[in-house]
């Protein structure tokens, strides 16, 4: 079964308590092979690229044996603030 | 068992610095070793930077991997082994099991997994990148640039 945008989504929300998530479909016929994500997410604070970046890659962990390309942006709501008012 | 012996002999095509002595040994250890997970292990320390990448720096193979090489490259960072993920499907499996970290590129610097083509171009927008570089006794040439247009 293909990997939706919502599903991943929804996903990120619920196991990772984002409070914003971007998923884009960036295969280039949109056939769900490759997604980029922005996830915003309290759980992030006080840790590293590599540790937020492997929480998100645990969470997705069934999504990323289809999907051939995974592009993610891990930031705090502290950290999206600031982003956002650039 | 022949095909890992290929990818370590292609491999060693591919790394910039001639490095057979030490490869001859380890073609000899991939060989005998089921256990491709330890070699990883003794490849990842080997040198100080380590890339498993699709394709080789002179030809990357992916438009992630193709990011990695030249993120290294800005920062005058050549002197590093590659190791083609293409070449074979399995040494390709091990990596990803190696660093629990599911996709390729992957990039190692002292035998510690640093990320993929994300992590980098992270650390090398934070200024971050330059940092590690210099722990690893690596001057990052864009600091020299930085230097003389000071």
């Amino acid at each position: 079964m293909a990997i939706t945008v919502d599903q991943i989504r929804d996903k990120l929300i619920k196991e990772l308590a984002a409070v914003h998530v971007d998923v884009e479909d960036t295969s280039p016929n949109r056939c769900a092979a490759s997604y980029k994500v922005l996830v915003v997410s309290s759980q992030f604070e006080g840790k590293p690229l590599l540790q937020r970046h492997r929480l998100v890659n645990t969470c997705l962990a069934e999504e990323l044996k289809e999907i051939h390309a995974f592009e993610q942006k891990t930031l705090t709501p502290e950290q999206w603030e600031k982003q956002k008012s650039q | 068992m022949n095909s890992l012996i290929r990818t370590t002999a292609r491999c060693l095509r591919s790394v910039y610095m001639p490095r057979q002595a030490v490869w001859s040994t380890s073609a000899r250890f991939l060989c005998a070793a089921a256990d491709l997970q330890k070699d990883l292990g003794e490849m990842v320390k080997k040198d100080k930077v380590v890339v498993f990448m699709k394709g080789t720096p002179a030809q990357p193979m992916c438009g992630f991997s193709n990011a990695v090489v030249q993120i290294l490259r800005m920062h005058g960072v050549d002197d590093y082994a590659s190791y083609n993920v293409l070449e074979d499907s399995e040494f390709r499996e091990g990596v990803k099991v190696f660093s629990n970290w599911p996709t390729i590129p992957q990039v190692y610097f002292s035998g510690e997994f640093v990320g993929g083509c994300d992590i980098l171009l992270q650390m090398h927008q934070n200024g971050d990148l330059v940092e590690e570089l210099k722990k690893l006794g690596i001057s990052s040439a864009l600091l020299e640039a930085g230097k003389e247009s000071k």
